[in-house]
């Protein structure tokens, strides 16, 4: 065997099974959109909401099991309850936005373990909390592409409008472009996304995949246009690698493929051409 | 420089602005934050036209009358009317431009600055908020006249203070607006910028703008104002910038206990 051939094998070798193959469209979907959204989450700062979202969908996908409903709309209900739960508490209340944030999602969280062990387990929701992205079903696979459609087709449409009310929300108002539509729009496509991520990682991990890209895109440049380029790349490219990882280490898919995104950002954290920290430092000892 | 006219809302040779009534009409507005009260039964009408001063010191309220006469914050009483009508109608047909304060803005954010005067146009663009050979223009136009041509292509953290503010200001002009709010501009800004500003904004006043400017910059103020306003929750004074710049009714403004205990009394 030569060495090209051998090369083939290993590339082509995950990729002869309709599991892998699965796994590879629903990874790869889930990554898109996620990158594509992560942009606007980290520079408005909603990390954090990212992370409430994907943890208080829990209960939502443990009660659409027990009705026999697909687990999408449980999750998409119960992020959209979520998101008005934390506003409503916020500006209703002294507590602070974060402190709201941290109250919602770790409640939601909780009523979805408590659920889960107050349930007959017929189904194993080891998968939902980590992912089960080589067991995915038609009706899975389906509502991931249908969802991943939907919402990269609303990104691509308001992409202006999104960075606009991420940039100055005063002045799209001032300007007749309502922030407060566009607020609710966005938070209502990260709940979307989260049910695409969570079918790929898990709940655990769904809010790795709407920050990281972002992150790791703004280390690398001063425009939001080729963030939205950049960021999406590298998240598909990761999702890859992981799964390449994940096929041969056998290893957590999932956990793979938020590695790869994770390291990546830390290797353009330390090398990026103009904002990575070794440049930096060489600068500063440069002028001393 | 054409059209030197100012101060006459009726000239004929101001052109294309409507010259019935005042720009601004605030009646009776009263804001109150949980338990700050930031404005108190302000009354206020400003003419096309007009560059009018907004002078009080931090905490006076002046972004506070700016965001409800944007409409961002809903008054506990009175109204709010620009052009005669809903200030909804004047955002609808992008005739109020604001220009915010510096310390209100991301300046890190990943945009060039012509992505940001670009944005002055979004109003009159089709959903996609694609530009057309127009907005270039427009934005060209507008980048041109503040000086930054040349610096179109920055990333706007990295730019001096009064470059960053000529973005702004940028914006508003590329928007084409009638009404223009600036909270502070030339807080922090070089006196070549300062200069710049206050010729732009002289020009817009002539083509029939009403031009707003909050500040507690007083040197600049005879010079671009043509009336100017003491506002301290309350509007203390609405005459000349000559008449308000005076130490006596200064004095009512910036020294705000002095004030409070007459109110008592
Ligand atoms: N979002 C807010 N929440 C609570 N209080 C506020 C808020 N914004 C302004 N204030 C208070 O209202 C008053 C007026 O503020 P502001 O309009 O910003 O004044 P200025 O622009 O003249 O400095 C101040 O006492 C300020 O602390
Ligand atoms: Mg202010």
């Amino acid at each position: 065997m030569s060495l090209f051939e051998f090369v083939v094998d290993v590339v082509v070798g995950p990729w002869q099974f309709e599991v892998m193959r699965r796994a590879l469209l629903v990874t790869v979907v889930a990554s898109l959109v996620c990158a594509v959204l992560s942009c606007w989450l980290v520079l408005i700062g909603w990390s954090l909401m990212g992370d409430a979202v994907s943890h208080a969908v829990l209960p939502g996908v443990v009660l659409a099991y027990m009705a026999g409903l697909p687990f999408a709309i449980g999750a998409f209900v119960f992020g959209c309850v979520a998101v008005w739960l934390i506003g409503t508490v916020h500006s209703t209340s002294r507590v602070k936005e974060d402190t709201s944030i941290g109250v919602v999602f770790t409640t939601l969280f909780a009523l979805g373990l408590v659920l889960i062990s107050a349930t007959p387990s017929q189904v194993d929701f080891n998968h939902i909390l980590f992912g089960n992205v080589l067991g995915v079903s038609d009706t899975d696979l389906w509502q991931v592409v249908i969802i991943g459609a939907v919402t990269g087709s609303a990104l691509l449409v308001k992409n202006r409008d999104l960075t606009l009310y991420a940039f100055d929300p005063d002045h799209a108002h001032a300007i007749g472009i309502s922030p407060r539509r566009l607020q609710v729009l966005l938070l209502v496509l990260l709940a979307l996304t989260v049910v695409v991520a969570l079918q790929a990682v898990g709940v655990i991990l769904a809010v790795a995949m709407v920050i990281i890209p972002g992150a790791t895109a703004y280390l690398l440049t001063n425009r939001m246009e080729r963030m939205l380029v950049i960021a999406p790349l590298l998240a598909v490219a990761c999702s890859v690698a992981g799964l390449y990882v994940s096929y041969y280490a056998d290893v957590s898919p999932g956990g793979a493929v938020v590695l790869a995104q994770g390291s990546l950002f830390f290797v353009l954290y330390l090398v990026a051409p103009r904002r990575g920290l070794v440049r930096r430092l060489r600068v500063a000892a440069g002028r001393q | 420089m054409t059209g030197t006219t100012i101060g006459n809302a009726s000239d004929p040779a101001t052109g294309d602005v409507a010259d019935h009534g005042p720009v601004v009409d605030i009646a009776g507005v009263t804001v109150r934050y949980d338990d700050v009260l930031a404005l108190h039964d302000v009354s206020l009408t400003v003419g096309s036209s007009r560059v009018c001063g907004l002078i009080g010191m931090n905490g006076s309220g002046k972004s506070t009358l700016f965001k409800t006469m944007m409409g961002l914050i809903r008054p506990q009483a009175g109204t709010v009317r620009l052009f005669g009508s809903d200030p909804a109608h004047g955002r609808r047909r992008g005739e109020v431009a604001y220009v915010p304060q510096a310390e209100n803005v991301d300046w890190s954010f990943p945009l060039r600055v012509r992505d940001v005067v670009m944005m002055g146009r979004y109003g009159t663009m089709s959903m996609l908020r694609r530009s057309r050979g127009v907005d270039r223009a427009a934005v060209d136009d507008a980048l041109e006249q503040v000086d930054l041509t040349g610096l179109a292509s920055r990333q706007i953290g990295e730019l001096s203070g009064g470059q960053r503010k000529r973005v702004f200001v940028a914006r508003a002009i590329a928007q084409d607006a009638r009404l223009l709010l600036l909270d502070e501009p030339f807080s922090g800004v070089d006196a070549r910028s300062v200069e710049t500003i206050c010729q732009l904004l002289r020009s817009r006043a002539a083509a029939g703008c009403a031009v707003l400017i909050a500040t507690h910059d007083f040197d600049v103020l005879p010079e671009i104002a043509d009336e100017a306003v003491l506002l301290h929750k309350r509007v203390l004074l609405h005459s000349t910038p000559q008449t308000v710049l005076r130490p006596e009714n200064l004095a009512l403004a910036f020294m705000p206990a002095e004030t409070e205990r007459s109110d008592g009394a």
